[in-house]
């Protein structure tokens, strides 16, 4: 668990400038404060509250809200899955153990539960913090795009890629991930072309 | 219930059950050889996909912006081996340039 914790400290501020930028938004989505921060708190997966707050903010109503955010976690299935044997004990506390599962904790892990535990304990607290502070202080943030936010989780998913990519089969499986995943954002909702990406797993297994 | 608390809770519990999935219904079992080479591929396969998406997309829409030159500056240092959190400033920093420019 402390070692999650020291790999996680990195990550740290980033996540609570992105929790802050979530609360910001939240403000401007008709969220309560105290809202956007049970939402951190219980949801815990970053992009999915973006989108259920922009579509809550665009007036898109609350299915259409709810919608988008559960597609955007569908991923959470095949990553659960994928994790599922690092798990032990009770089911009530696999299930309370499993919030703690998002990408940067998962991809970090690969595998190990202490590990995973740490980096989500810690991403947590800088995600909930986040989100409090961007609720509160809102307007005095300002426009949060200027900070590149964005493209620093991008640059940090290209991180988590590299760790990944030790084998001629999972490169190929990313390469083909990629490619799904381009060609379906124009065709399908948010969240689907994550989810089909995994359809790229079949690639890999044949040839070493 | 207000429409942000209807949509905070909807969310919630929707994201809980979808975490748990896995750890409760997978956890324990004995997995073939495989299965357990496709599932030793998913992390591959949606951190590329999480690459893309977040680079390239707006919505439904697949955009070339700003973000594309955190995108650059993490590759070259993660070429370099440079540390995560070194990653993570220097593609904030590129991408926030790159939009202060336009």
């Amino acid at each position: 668990m402390r070692r999650g914790i020291r790999l996680a400290a990195p990550l740290f501020p980033a996540v609570a400038a992105l929790g802050a930028s979530f609360g910001v938004l939240a403000r401007t989505a008709h969220l309560d404060a105290v809202a956007a921060v049970v939402m951190s708190a219980t949801t815990f997966a970053g992009s999915s509250q973006v989108a259920a707050a922009s579509v809550l903010g665009a007036g898109g109503g609350v299915a259409a809200a709810v919608a988008a955010a559960l597609l955007l976690n569908a991923r959470y299935v095949p990553i659960g899955i994928s994790v599922a044997r690092s798990f032990r004990g009770s089911v009530t506390r696999r299930i309370g153990q499993a919030q703690l599962v998002v990408d940067e904790s998962w991809a970090l892990s690969r595998g190990d539960l202490p590990i995973l535990l740490g980096v989500g304990a810690t991403l947590w607290v800088a995600w909930v913090g986040g989100t409090a502070v961007g609720a509160l202080a809102g307007q005095a943030i300002g426009d949060t795009s200027a900070f590149g936010l964005d493209g620093a989780f991008a640059a940090l998913f290209v991180a988590l890629l590299a760790t990944q990519l030790g084998s001629r089969s999972h490169a190929r499986v990313a390469v083909l991930g990629a490619a799904i995943a381009a060609l379906l954002i124009p065709l399908t909702p948010p969240g689907v072309p994550i989810l089909a990406a995994t359809a790229a797993v079949l690639a890999g297994g044949r040839r070493r | 219930m207000s429409a942000g608390w209807a949509t905070v809770v909807a969310v919630g519990i929707g994201t809980v059950l979808l975490k748990a999935v896995g750890p409760a219904g997978v956890a324990g079992r004995r997995i073939p050889p495989v299965a357990d080479t496709l599932l030793s591929s998913i992390a591959p396969a949606i951190l590329a996909a999480l690459v893309v998406t977040e680079t390239f997309a707006s919505g439904r829409h697949f955009v070339v912006d700003a973000r594309l030159a955190g995108v650059g500056a993490g590759i070259v240092l993660v070429l370099l081996r440079a540390p995560l959190w070194l990653v993570v400033v220097c593609g904030a920093l590129a991408t926030a340039g790159v939009r202060a420019l336009q």
